[in-house]
């Protein structure tokens, strides 16, 4: 693995160590260790079943993790240490972390009973106590930068799947995250609409917020990514910089797997 | 196609005739349906037929419907059978939504206790549970408030407590809730998944998720069946005249074994009850429409709105068929 040349003092924003998930009897991530530093975009790329989306729920703690530990921003993901012991939160303190972080859905899960406007300010007035005059305005600025301030009142189903997706990710930032996660957010999109969720990204990506996405789309990681990070069978098996891991992989699996999705 | 000459295209299509602006000429006449006509004269006969037997026959005694429709006996009836309709629904709602959260917690003693009340409740006919409720001082005669197994701080004797009435509405309620806890359980199950998945990602407070996420949406499954509940408990409310309460078929049999005329006052009960159950359709209507917003592109019009647009485009039609 690679050791990025670090001038860094800051704490990474997202470190795993020795992470275990199992569904039943199938292990699904053998020992994850991955950082992330504040402002980078991470993409994980990866043949389907690899591990990628589950490492992903791993970090906001939609998935509990079997062995090992989470930390975002320095803090412990779940769980509260004393001495050498994991003590598991309520669900009341890690829903409160999640605050912290947002997540972007392949099926963008708005909220169909809600319009565009009240999906966008609904966590950070229930979730985050603010005051509403206040995050209304901030919302009405988040739709504009995501290019869909004309449809606050509209209600989701009415919007194309692009669109509803850019909501989502308008919604995922009123949080103000520290952190944005993305699992696969152009799977379920027609492809004369991936571009568009794609360029709110690539924005996303150059205002320097911190993120991790899964994604297939090679094209983005190519652009935006900071860090390509390639799993298989629920481990790392290469990560750097995509000039290296997309154009000189490495590892015959990364290669192979590289041929099949760009070809 | 596009590279084969137009002109040939049509002409192996269609005949010589309409080889120049066939699209300008072709008038469409729309198929005939004779049995359609057929089927309304039946039925508009049929109809006929049978107001002239509810009109002609003087044994229907329309007159005495008359009297006795809003004579004050039968008024107080009417209210009494809505107070049993509305507490036995409210209660038997709210109880059954805590029934449904208790089917479907992680926790197994809660979730088996749930499943015993539904069994038992849905199992024992309503007019057999009315009569227990009823004859409650039978089994216990007094009924004492304190800490459980511990001493008690006061007691009432259930004859006080449970009044014929109070038994009607515990007896409709419980009846009530274990239907009610599977309607709101289905409700609850129809809610997508990926709802809850991003009200947890976002971190929005547990009781915040389950009002403004779960619930409304839920409640586009639960409303249909819960109105069909809450017609089935206006009439369901007629087996407390068991009890001798004088609910609205309690009252009219009281009425017609004074005076004799037992086919106008069942002609009484049946149009309030008929009545009733219409208001309470059109209630459900527009609580349904509420609760459509965002689940459907365009809500279904109202039947004022319904009735507008057909006056407008039926005088369009007119001014179109009458050139000014």
């Amino acid at each position: 693995m690679t050791a990025p040349a670090g001038v860094t003092a800051a704490p990474p924003m997202v470190d795993l160590r020795g992470v275990h998930k199992s569904f039943g009897a199938l292990e699904v991530l053998r020992g994850i260790d991955l950082t992330v530093r504040a402002g980078e975009v991470t993409v994980l790329l990866g043949p389907s079943g690899s591990g990628k989306s589950t490492l992903l729920r791993a970090i906001n703690h939609l998935e509990k993790v079997d062995r090992g530990f989470v930390q975002v921003d320095g803090e412990l993901m779940g769980y509260r240490r004393v001495g050498n012991r994991l003590h598991e939160l309520s669900e009341r303190h890690i829903l409160r972390q999640r605050t912290h972080i947002g997540f972007v859905f392949q099926s963008f899960n708005l909220f169909g009973h809600l319009t565009v406007l009240e999906n966008v300010v609904e966590a950070p007035i229930s979730a985050q106590g603010r005051p509403r005059a206040e995050v209304v305005g901030e919302a009405e600025e988040l739709l504009g930068r995501v290019g869909l301030r004309d449809k606050a009142g509209e209600y989701p189903r009415r919007l194309s799947g692009g669109q509803q997706q850019r909501v989502a990710i308008a919604r995922a930032l009123a949080l103000r995250p520290k952190l944005v996660l993305f699992d696969e957010p152009t799977s379920a999109l027609d492809p004369e609409l991936v571009g568009e969720v794609l360029d709110v990204m690539r924005d996303l990506a150059r205002s320097g917020t911190t993120m991790v996405v899964v994604t297939h789309e090679i094209g983005f990681a190519r652009e935006a990514a900071d860090t390509v990070v390639f799993l298989d069978g629920g481990r790392i098996v290469e990560q750097g910089p995509p000039s290296q891991v997309l154009d000189a992989p490495r590892e015959e699996r990364t290669r192979a797997f590289l041929s099949k999705v760009l070809h | 196609m596009s590279a084969a000459p137009d002109t040939a295209a049509v002409t192996a299509n269609s005949p010589p005739a309409a080889t120049e602006d066939a699209g300008e000429r072709l008038v469409v006449v729309p198929s005939r349906h004779p049995w359609r006509w057929a089927a309304t004269v039946v039925v508009a006969v049929l109809l006929a037929m049978a107001i002239n037997a509810l009109v002609t026959n003087p044994a229907w005694d329309w007159p005495t419907v008359g009297q006795f429709l809003f004579a004050p006996s039968i008024l107080r009836a009417v209210v009494l059978t809505l107070q049993l309709t509305v507490l036995g629904i409210v209660i038997g709602f709210v109880l059954g939504t805590v029934l449904a959260v208790m089917r479907l917690s992680p926790n197994p003693l809660l979730r088996s206790v749930s499943w015993t009340y539904i069994w038992i409740f849905r199992s024992v006919p309503l007019i057999l549970q009315l009569l227990f409720w009823y004859n409650l001082a039978l089994l216990y005669r007094a009924i004492s408030f304190g800490i459980p197994f511990g001493p008690g701080f006061f007691s009432v004797g259930t004859m006080d407590l449970v009044s014929p009435v109070t038994a009607a509405v515990l007896g409709l309620a419980l009846h009530q809730a274990a239907y009610a806890a599977e309607v709101v359980r289905s409700g609850f199950l129809s809610v997508d998944q990926g709802q809850l998945e991003a009200a947890a990602a976002l971190g929005i407070p547990k009781l915040r998720q389950f009002r403004r996420i779960q619930l409304p949406q839920a409640m586009r499954t639960i409303l249909p069946t819960a109105g069909n509940e809450l017609i089935g408990l206006v009439k369901g409310t007629s087996v407390v005249y068991i009890m001798a309460l004088s609910e609205l078929f309690y009252q009219v049999q009281v009425i017609y074994t004074r005076n004799g005329r037992v086919i106008p006052l069942l002609l009484v009960a049946a149009i309030w009850y008929l009545v009733l159950t219409t208001v309470m359709s059109i209630g459900q209507f527009y609580i349904e429409r509420h609760y459509a917003r965002g689940a459907l592109r365009t809500v279904p019009p109202t039947p004022i709105q319904r009735f507008r647009a057909s006056v407008r485009t039926g005088f369009a039609l007119l001014r179109k068929r009458v050139p000014a």
